[in-house]
């Protein structure tokens, strides 16, 4: 049985699937369908939703189109997610197969590095490096990186520990190649799989903790993120709850939809390995 | 001589990646109450797919047809109660975070119904017939602590804590050292004479059944194929599988075995 | 025994070194701010050039970055943290006085997440693949998903605001000059939901680790030898399979606490608690970077000191451990 027609049998993988593209739909359709700047007035302050079918969600604190900021929410959600979890992954593979593979003093210091990383808690160390540098996209990208690269730095290290024995490594190794030509192009995508199999927890991780930190105030000001609608939506907590609610919800779905579909594919792939 | 259990045409299947596996078909024998009987075969020829049969451990995917009958008690057999199990490989059968004692203690515990202290103490007494040296701190040893002779010592304690009738060893002996078989085999003789059990024992060497058992059943792919006494075994085997098991088995007692079986070297 | 204190020597030296790297790290990060404590100091109160050079020799900004570094790992040594720009007072004076009311957050919520999470794991992973299984399976996995600030906000809705139950935020309601048993009521009610909301978050890790502890104890030979002897179901259950699948859960307390520090930020945000994470944020808010930074250390000496402690439980309840097995 191939791995798609797996996933398709795995009633929470394709939950999962389907969480996404609604996201991934949300995300790529929001200028489209809500061209424009997504903060501008569209109407009264506090609208509830489901009252004008032109702003079905409602407004918020100052008027603002809820659907739209929801929308265009899920283009930061989903670029931030996407791209801290691949810095992460490029980060942490490229440290853990150099401490692997050079061993030695290398491999020391490199893990006294890591576990550095690992002692900050790394949501404090994303808000320093955000306050110092500065709220913009790719810095939270880059601060949210800093955070969860060293997950993969030790799954990529372990796995290029067992790597660096077999016969293929010693034989390119007799060809003359060079150290970190092997250590990259023989060792490195092999050692790979595992690394990948962590990214939807990753990706999940980096969603949140860019909602987190939108809540907070350290957001991309230009940028409309769901974090930032639900602490909008505090100061009216009272009167209109669901300005912060509808938010959370989506953040709950997308994350969620990240995590079913990530498993099922590292189920239904590694089960092809012949792992078991 | 009455039997303790009566198989009936058994036949086990398991179900594999789809595929459904015979693990044994139509087996038939009767275990004679008190006797000694080693079943023997090599790799996937149904041995410890008997063993498990019998005593009803095997796994929820499996498919059984036929029956076991146990005439003398007319009820199926309580796990540990009646049946004692003695598993392979002694480093995986003990649970690594629990002292020794306690896991024979909490065997008499379940079945007789004694306090912590009474079955603690039984445990001990345990320890003592199956010969561990210093029982009093083997109680309190963890599984890791002790050797592999030692660990199926104790998984022995623990099989015959509650008194069972028959006892099952499943390749009891392969995983250990040869001189530390030889011991384990000792023990078990002992024991089974001291409490009047029946044994089944299950042993792809077909030496280690001589000495042991009084018949000996030979199995191959999931099928009974001879069963006799020891003597009639060795000396005029039926068959050319039995007679090629025993052709097989050189060593350094083989000229004994052979002048037993009136043959020669 | 012995061969447990030489483990914890080197772990101990290790941490020591690692908590330089941070320290160190932490410093050069922080320096890489455009403009310092003086200017920030300055925008709220205002001055001429004059008074910045002033303020600047005066706390000692206008060395340089070396010097400065040296000079802060010898205050250091001393236990000394530096002075706070926004509450002009002892860096140590201002952690200390928080620190108490975020371990407290902190010690309960790990209890409830620990706690009934494996609790619910050990029910789930009872009986692997049954109904009950599947629900706190797909469950714990929406738990997991939900973001913790806003898991606090609809608390807030649903029982301070709407039922009226329990208090909005803060510790302890001010000004009530409650002392004893009362005191120590009035703080438990106010820290009721601040705890639920960090608590169910990481409540979902532990479930599903316990689950999956348990499906591989399961799996294991001794369970079948178990049985084989007969044990109740009941006592496989409890007495063997959940306690093999303890063990990985307690190096995962150790873990998750730095997680839950930078949880405990967000939390304290939504709930006013005055502790450590509301003081990192207030930090930031005032470009405070000698505080930011005395946050961070205190954090990771926290984190290794815990892990500590949790390395040492873990010893204690694996009887492998230091006995030259691999043990975990």
């Amino acid at each position: 049985m191939n791995p798609l027609r797996r996933f398709l049998r795995t009633p929470e993988a394709v939950a999962g699937a389907i969480l996404l593209a609604a996201l991934i739909g949300m995300a790529l359709i929001a200028p489209l369908l809500f061209p424009g700047d997504p903060q501008a007035i569209a109407g009264p302050a506090l609208l509830p939703p489901f009252q004008d079918w032109s702003l079905p969600l409602g407004t918020d604190r100052l008027g603002r189109d809820v659907q739209a900021e929801l929308f265009h929410g899920a283009r930061t959600s989903l670029a931030v997610g996407l791209a801290a979890a691949a810095a992460a992954l490029a980060i942490g593979s490229v440290v853990g197969t150099l401490a692997g593979f050079a061993g030695g003093l290398v491999d020391e210091v490199l893990m006294r590095v890591t576990d550095a990383f690992q002692t900050v808690p790394s949501f404090l160390l994303a808000l320093a490096f955000v306050s110092v540098v500065g709220p913009s996209l790719g810095i939270v990208v880059a601060a949210i990186a800093l955070g969860t690269w060293t997950g993969p730095a030790r799954i990529a290290r372990a796995e290029v520990l067992s790597i660096r024995e077999r016969d293929y490594v010693a034989s390119a190794r007799a060809i003359g190649m060079h150290p970190l030509e092997i250590a990259f192009r023989e060792v490195l995508p092999n050692a790979l799989p595992p690394v990948l199999a962590m990214s939807s927890v990753i990706v999940a991780a980096a969603i949140l903790t860019e909602a987190a930190l939108s809540f907070l105030g350290l957001g991309d000001p230009n940028r409309v993120t769901w974090g930032g609608m639900i602490a909008e939506g505090r100061a009216v907590l009272r009167t209109a709850p669901f300005l912060s609610i509808v938010p959370g919800i989506a953040l709950v779905l997308t994350v969620l939809g990240v995590y079913l579909a990530g498993e099922g594919i590292v189920e239904t792939t590694a089960v092809r390995r012949g792992l078991s | 001589m009455s039997a303790l259990a009566s198989i009936h045409d058994l036949t086990v299947t398991y179900r594999r990646d789809g595929n459904a596996v015979a693990a044994l078909r139509n087996i038939s024998l009767d275990i004679v109450a008190g006797e000694r009987l080693a079943v023997i075969g090599e790799s996937g020829s149904g041995k410890s797919t008997l063993a498990l049969a019998i005593a009803g451990l095997l796994p929820a995917s499996s498919a059984v047809c036929g029956r076991i009958e146990w005439p003398g008690s007319g009820r199926p057999p309580l796990l540990g109660r009646d049946i004692g199990f003695v598993f392979q490989d002694p480093s995986v059968s003990l649970d690594p975070v629990m002292t020794v004692g306690k896991q024979i203690a909490e065997v008499a515990r379940t079945h007789l119904g004694l306090t912590w202290s009474q079955a603690y103490a039984k445990a001990k007494t345990l320890l003592e017939r199956v010969r561990l040296p210093d029982p009093d701190s083997a109680l309190h040893a963890f599984p890791h602590q002790l050797s592999g002779g030692q660990k199926q010592r104790v998984a022995i304690a623990a099989a015959i804590a509650a008194g069972p009738k028959l006892l099952i060893a499943d390749e009891a002996t392969s995983a250990l050292d040869t001189i530390v078989q030889a011991e384990i085999v000792a023990l078990i003789r002992r024991l089974v004479a001291e409490d009047g059990m029946t044994l089944l024992f299950i042993s792809h060497d077909i030496a280690l059944a001589t000495e042991l058992a009084e018949r000996i059943a030979v199995f191959r792919h999931g099928q009974l194929i001879e069963l006799g006494t020891t003597a009639q075994i060795v000396s005029t085997p039926s068959q050319p599988y039995t007679r090629a098991l025993l052709d097989a088995h050189i060593g350094l007692d083989a000229a004994p075995l052979l002048n037993r079986a009136g043959l020669h070297a | 025994m012995t061969r447990a204190l030489i483990l914890l020597r080197r772990r101990l030296v290790g941490s020591v070194f690692v908590l330089l790297i941070v320290v160190i790290g932490t410093f050069l990060l922080l320096e890489a701010a455009p403009g310092d404590a003086v200017d920030a100091y300055i925008v709220s109160t205002g001055g001429d050039a004059g008074m910045i050079e002033l303020l600047r020799h005066r706390w000692g900004l206008d060395q340089s970055e070396l010097t400065r570094l040296a000079n802060y790992l010898w205050a250091l040594l001393h236990l000394d943290l530096g002075q706070s720009v926004t509450f002009s007072r002892p860096i140590r004076d201002v952690i200390l006085e928080r620190l108490p009311n975020t371990l407290l957050l902190m010690v309960s919520a790990t209890a409830l997440s620990f706690g009934l999470g494996s609790a619910l794991g050990i029910y789930a992973g009872a009986r692997p693949g049954s109904a009950r299984d599947r629900f706190l399976s797909i469950g714990s996995l929406a738990l997991y998903a939900v973001p913790g600030f806003w898991l606090g906000l609809v608390l807030i809705v649903i029982f301070a605001v709407d039922l009226r139950w329990l208090p909005i935020g803060g510790i302890e309601t001010l000004a009530s000059d409650k002392t004893g048993l009362d005191r120590a009521a009035d703080i438990a009610i106010h820290l009721i939901l601040p705890v639920a909301a960090l608590g169910f978050i990481y409540l979902a890790l532990y479930l599903r680790m316990m689950r999956a502890g348990m499906a591989e104890a399961w799996r294991q030979d001794f369970v079948l030898a178990a049985r084989a002897r007969g044990l109740s179901r009941r006592r496989v259950v409890l007495a063997h399979v959940a306690r093999n699948a303890l063990l990985p859960l307690i190096t995962m307390l150790g873990l998750q606490s730095a997680q839950m520090l930078g949880g405990s930020v967000v939390i304290e945000s939504v709930f006013s608690v005055p502790g450590l994470g509301r003081l990192a944020q207030e930090a930031v808010a005032a470009r405070d970077t000698p505080l930011l930074l005395g946050i961070i250390l205190t954090s990771a000496v926290l984190v290794v000191v815990i892990n500590l402690l949790v390395d040492i439980a873990y010893a204690f309840l694996d009887p492998r451990v230091g006995a030259g097995e691999a043990g975990a």
